[in-house]
């Protein structure tokens, strides 16, 4: 038991620095691909033919290519690219940080998943909300934030905080390139001191209890985001 | 459908297809792939091709065999959830909950490392008839995979027991079926019905999760891959075939069950 103390001779503090990369990982990673994810909802329905089949591209590859695989190839291409973009604008190479390299790649792989859960979303907002507000003369980046937006918020949220679980919990294959996260920490802590069982069990309660207290967040605000909706439960 | 509707549809879909925008679109494909081919290095592929096909030939193994199991393990957890007394729903539901709640790679070392450095200290083990079979890496990758399968299924399993309507259980229990039969021929197969679209998302996630058990040296397709990496200094070639190669049994994976969805009569309940 010692060795989890989080003080010097134990490994807990390690544990912890690792849990707190991945959380900053996923953290990131979520908001980049909800960014991603609402640019391409809107590019598919809205968007002109080419950029409408070409992010069909881009989902269903990304959704069918295992996440290890992608975040090698992002990996060392992403790196690459930005490395070769530098030194033809005469600049020196740059290490891209982990960090950076990390939110990217599972940002990306992100966005594909939450551009189809908010398709979804939007198209089951109710049409006459929408026709309502083109009626009202709204311009269109006044009706994203101020209908479909919120209108759609309490379909997505199911799906979103899916995404956001597969996040915390994707971060871990990022020890396969050898950032320093969670699981490498753990990697790490088992092979010096040789108590592979003890470190293990300990980081999947860590991420156990993520989980277990994302769900309760979650829940909070899937009930605020369906404020004045009617309940389920009543219409019974 | 008669011979000339099929053919209308056809022209249907070939047109949808064929146009322009999406004819430059595949030529730009075309010219990338042809890129590809032309400017990056494949001289490796000879050398390794037969050890690729193993690869691809154990991933597959693998990904059958966890199936598998992993929905047999989940029927029972989802039975237990959907309808079981309490000392069984809580054990499947603490099950399901470890299991969708940690990170499969994490799980996997556990069992490997943790579980594989425990069992040597036991003599009996060692001696006993399991003992081969544990010092390989393998049975662990099925374990884990196995679990992560059965967690997962067992969830929706779990909706798909309790979403089958009363009334056709009452109607089995009025023809005076035994339980075991009801469960037979009504609960399960209407449960399994209800199931089979979200399976296919399931066996794809888990053909996505097979290239894991190469980080415990089971040589599958992706530590095939990362072995040409190694040899051959060679970045991209061999991840980019990789790529290729799963969106191929992703591909034939999603048809065969498209397949097998149109076989099962529509309306259920």
């Amino acid at each position: 038991m010692e060795l989890l103390s989080p003080v010097a001779p134990g490994w807990g503090g390690t544990l912890l620095v690792g849990l707190l990369h991945s959380l900053e990982i996923a953290i990131g990673a979520t908001c980049l691909g909800l960014l991603i994810g609402t640019a391409g909802a809107f590019g598919k329905l809205y968007g002109g033919p080419v950029t409408r089949d070409l992010l069909a591209v881009y989902t269903t590859v990304v959704r069918a290519v295992p996440e290890l695989v992608l975040i090698l190839l992002l990996y060392y291409a992403g790196t690459d690219l930005i490395n070769q973009v530098l030194g033809a604008m005469g600049y020196s190479r740059v290490d891209i940080s982990g960090l950076a390299a990390g939110i990217f790649v599972l940002g990306f792989v992100q966005g594909a998943y939450s551009t189809e859960v908010i398709r979804g979303a939007i198209l089951a907002i109710p049409q006459g909300q929408i026709e309502a507000a083109r009626a009202y003369g709204m311009p269109p980046g006044l009706m994203l934030r101020r209908i479909t937006l919120p209108a759609m918020l309490p379909f997505a949220i199911p799906g979103l905080a899916n995404l956001w679980l597969i996040a915390t919990k994707d971060t871990a294959l990022l020890a396969v390139v050898g950032f320093f996260e969670l699981t490498l920490a753990t990697r790490q802590a088992a092979g010096v001191t040789k108590a592979y069982l003890i470190f293990y069990l300990a980081a999947g309660v860590l991420y156990l209890a993520v989980t277990l207290f994302s769900n309760l967040i979650i829940g909070r605000v899937e009930a605020w985001s369906r404020r004045g909706m009617p309940s389920v439960k009543e219409a019974r | 459908m008669s011979a000339e509707a099929t053919a209308i549809n056809m022209a249907a879909r070939a047109s949808l297809w064929l146009k322009p925008h999406r004819i430059v679109l595949i030529l730009i494909a075309l010219a990338l792939v042809l890129c590809a081919i032309v400017f990056m290095r494949w001289d490796w592929l000879p050398q390794y091709w037969e050890m690729g096909l193993m690869g691809i030939w154990r991933a597959l193994w693998i990904l059958a065999v966890t199936c598998a199991l992993g929905f047999a393990l989940a029927v029972p957890l989802g039975l237990a959830q959907a309808g079981g007394p309490i000392w069984f729903s809580a054990p499947a539901k603490v099950f399901c909950t470890i299991i969708r709640g940690t990170p499969l790679l994490l799980q996997l070392w556990l069992l490997y490392y943790g579980l594989g450095s425990i069992f040597p200290q036991y003599p009996w083990i060692r001696e006993s008839w399991l003992w081969p079979y544990l010092r390989q890496a393998w049975p662990y990758a099925v374990v884990a995979l196995t679990f992560s399968f059965a967690g997962y299924e067992g969830e929706v399993m779990r909706g798909a027991f309790a979403g089958v309507p009363r009334g056709q259980l009452e109607a089995a229990r009025a023809f005076g079926m035994s339980r075991w039969k009801i469960f037979r021929r009504i609960w399960l197969p209407q449960a399994f019905y209800r199931a089979l679209p979200t399976l296919t998302g399931e066996t794809v996630l888990q053909l996505k999760s097979t290239p894991l058990v190469a980080t415990i040296s089971v040589i599958d397709i992706f530590a095939v891959s990362s072995k040409v990496r190694q040899d051959t200094y060679l970045t991209y070639e061999p991840l980019l075939l990789l790529a290729l190669i799963y969106m191929t049994i992703t591909g034939i994976l999603v048809f065969a069950f498209s397949r097998i969805e149109a076989r099962i009569p529509v309306k259920i309940g």
